[in-house]
């Protein structure tokens, strides 16, 4: 790798469960307008600054079956700063566009990218859009959604490696609890294992505290070449290793306890940011947990423990802000984010932790972070990012 | 420092209005072979895979997921990009971009759309500017935009109705000789002339079909390319350029010429074109570019963009039509392929583009291939103006 690429900044809307005083391109406008006032950057369809510093290219994530409109972001260019400029969509979770925009850099193509995701899930229903999300032919008519796919991967959890329901739960106490120091987290809450227990069951073994929160909100990131970054910010993040993968899409061709593309993803990011032993070098780790045992299957899979191991860190108390290795001290996904921005508000997160802007949630002496975002039925596709000082 | 990048290879199905034999997995499975044995390469030797389609043509989320059963994704890196009508070349530009990172070896690009197993005219009124106003009065539909346009090239009298057909008339010989094209009938004058009217002055003989296929595209960065393939199609360089409709302007039914930007679509054609340029040092495009291929979703369209790529004077298009000038044996060919307007599958088409534009400078095109051509150039557009041009040459630059 030729060029180093760094995150310059990162905002988010508070996330919340229904957004009705702004609309979307409002809400998309609070993130962008707030990145702009921060560091001072302009479009370079607006003739940027003499300095060369402007944004050359806009990255936008979400999805039409979300927004119920075709070309989801075609109505908030005026927002998202589009007119005029290098534009392009991906369609999936925000993680993936940042992957994208460390892409476009690393290309030489380009030297300033704004990426933005927003979602307000609270507009739709998301098991109808989950459930088009499988093949039509045979999947789809058992009207599973990725709910049910994922209750279906926990059950397989659970008998492959012995983890408990009551593991899963401590999952969701610690990152609630973790959420009452992150001002944009939406469902901070003080809870014990047996209230996630009986929480009401949705699908067996996941209760409603297993899972995410419908949410709404928006986050955006400027990232910029090595030169460009150390001209806007004293403090810059370094994207060190990037990796994503898809695995196969029939939930019976995967071993579900497996997650071999999220291994796959993390041991190209690893190679690349030259991480040998990811348990000892990575110091925090931002986890997109839709679902509570998700933290743990994912940090399997992101080789930060042994197989099966994870439900007895969570246990001991590793994991938890005051733990050797802090996951989620933002609150992760289950204190609410959209899908889909989810993946992009881990990389915010860990990057606010390396800048030391994370307030309150600040975890001390962090050198290297992971950022983790997915997408699809059960983990189909991960994305890796690690980011260093 | 970017690495130098060629397109290898290219796969395409053929273009139908129905399908049913097929599934979209087996569709795009059979695009992907196609450009693997034209590349001469195995799914083993591709490192990342790109999709593009609209997702509420055929009702698929993310259909990147099924997708990885046909198109080789499994345990691959990728992701779904989608931009509208220009998703095809949105995909082709991820593709580079990747590819230019030296990160990957071989990287190949799908574009899509099965338009037989959904309805896109419905999935097409969902491109609202206004969810409470537009879509209240029905949705807003390409057509009326169109229109609007080709109203005012009669208006500045850039061309007549006449040369708007004999253009088609061009268009459907082009499209005769392109295997994969969907629509190979040739047409004359009169048929173009007294085919049904749509919304004045568009005829249905001047608008794209809705098709059935799929478009796959491999791309190497130089080390690998000149391993594997003869005639790799270097990719000198790429652009995207997002125009934008004015929301209040456009919800209104303010035609975009009353303002400074132009008609709406033509601004990104226009800024994608002057900005390749500019890149790539081309000061007479009309003379350094043998072969050009451009998203004309209608013919009115064709004519529009040649002003809009300055391939010809404002106003001049009729002039150009006259002398035959972007026929395959003019001086500056358009689409033999037979554009857009004889093949749509929406998804695929700006890929398509792309491929078409690589596959006259890697001589591979048959029928339908220009002799000697050295540079090609690719533009392409879609709503809200979203556009992508590429230039490609046939040796290393």
């Amino acid at each position: 790798m030729t060029r180093r690429v760094a995150i310059v900044t990162a905002v988010q809307t508070k996330f919340v469960s229904s957004q009705t005083d702004l609309s979307i391109g409002e809400m998309i406008w609070e993130a962008v307008g707030k990145v702009l006032q921060e560091t001072g950057l302009k479009f370079e369809a607006q003739g940027g600054d003499k300095d060369g510093l402007f944004i050359d290219k806009i990255i936008s994530c979400s999805e039409d079956y979300w927004q119920g409109r075709t070309i989801s972001d075609m109505l908030y260019h005026m927002e998202e700063g589009g007119l005029g400029m290098s534009l392009t969509k991906v369609s999936g979770d925000g993680a993936f566009a940042v992957y994208h925009g460390a892409v476009s850099i690393l290309s030489g193509k380009h030297d300033v990218v704004l990426v933005i995701a927003y979602r307000k899930e609270s507009e739709t229903v998301g098991s109808v859009i989950e459930n088009a999300g499988f093949d039509p032919i045979y999947l789809r008519p058992l009207g599973i959604d990725f709910l049910t796919a994922a209750a279906m991967q926990a059950n397989r959890y659970i008998y492959r490696y012995g983890v408990t329901e009551e593991q899963f739960a401590e999952v969701v106490v610690k990152n609630k609890g973790n959420a009452f120091r992150n001002p944009y987290a939406q469902e901070a809450m003080e809870l014990t294992v047996p209230e996630v227990l009986h929480s009401k069951m949705l699908s067996y073994p996941l209760k409603e505290l297993d899972c995410k929160p419908v949410s709404d909100g928006a986050c955006a990131l400027v990232l910029a070449s090595e030169e460009r970054a150390k001209a806007l910010t004293s403090k810059p993040v370094w994207i060190t290793g990037i990796g994503n993968c898809y695995d196969a899409h029939y939930l019976g061709d995967r071993d579900l306890s497996d997650c071999d593309s999220l291994q796959m993803a993390a041991q190209k990011a690893y190679a690349m940011a030259g991480i040998t032993d990811p348990s000892k070098e990575i110091g925090l780790a931002e986890i997109s947990e839709e679902f509570s045992y998700q933290e743990l299957l994912w940090m399997e899979g992101l080789r930060l423990c042994k197989r099966g191991e994870a439900g007895r860190l969570i246990q001991d108390g590793v994991t938890r802000r005051d733990g050797r290795l802090p996951v989620n001290p933002s609150g992760g996904v289950l204190s609410g984010n959209p899908s889909g921005v989810a993946g992009m508000v881990r990389v915010a997160e860990a990057f606010l932790q390396l800048s030391d802007r994370a307030g309150d949630r600040q975890i001390a002496k962090v050198e290297t972070a992971l950022a983790h975002g997915v997408y699809g039925p059960a983990g189909q596709a991960h994305c890796v990012i690690i980011l260093k000082r | 420092m970017s690495e130098r990048i060629a397109v290898v290879g290219i796969g395409q199905t053929e273009f139908k209005s129905r399908w049913p034999e097929i599934s979209q997995v087996e569709m795009v499975h059979l695009a992907v072979k196609r450009a693997l044995e034209n590349a001469h390469l195995t799914i083993k030797d591709i490192d990342a895979v790109f999709v593009g389609n609209m997702e509420l043509f055929e009702g698929n989320y993310q259909v990147d997921m099924w997708l990885t059963e046909g198109d080789g994704a499994y345990l691959k890196s990728g992701m779904k990009i989608q931009t509208g009508g220009s998703t095809g070349s949105s995909v082709c530009t991820t593709v580079f971009d990747h590819a230019a990172t030296g990160l990957f070896g071989a990287i190949l690009g799908i574009a899509y759309e099965k338009q037989d197993e959904g309805s896109s005219d419905y999935g097409l009124r969902l491109v609202s500017e206004d969810t409470f106003f537009d879509i209240a009065n029905g949705g807003r539909a390409a057509g009326p935009a169109m229109a609007a346009m080709a109203l005012d090239m009669l208006r500045r009298k850039s061309v007549t109705e006449e040369q708007i057909a004999q253009l088609r008339v061009q268009e459907s010989e082009n499209a005769s000789r392109n295997p994969h094209a969907h629509l190979r009938k040739k047409l004359t004058v009169e048929e173009v002339m007294n085919s049904r009217l749509l919304i004045p002055p568009l005829r249905i003989l001047h608008m794209c079909p809705a098709s059935v296929g799929a478009c796959a595209m491999i791309v190497a960065p130089e080390k690998v390319a000149k391993k594997i393939s003869p005639n790799p199609a270097w990719v000198v360089d790429w652009v995207t350029v997002h125009g934008g409709t004015l929301p209040p302007l456009g919800h209104m039914g303010v035609y975009m010429e009353e303002t400074e930007l132009g008609p709406q679509w033509a601004f990104g054609v226009e800024q994608a074109s002057l900005k390749l340029y500019t890149r790539c040092g081309i000061a007479n495009p009309r003379k350094e570019v043998d072969v050009i291929e451009v998203y004309n979703m209608s013919t009115w369209h064709e004519a529009e963009w040649w002003e809009r790529m300055h391939i010809c004077e404002k106003n001049d298009a009729g002039k150009l039509i006259k002398e035959r000038a972007t026929a395959m044996d003019g001086d500056i060919p358009v689409n033999p392929s037979g554009g857009v307007v004889a093949t749509n599958a929406i998804g695929a088409s700006a890929m398509q583009r792309f491929a078409e534009a690589a596959i006259q400078v890697r001589n591979e095109g048959g029928e339908r291939q220009v002799p000697n051509v050295k540079t090609s150039m690719a533009v392409t557009a879609g709503g809200d103006s979203y556009s992508a041009a590429a230039l490609f040459r046939k040796s290393l630059y």
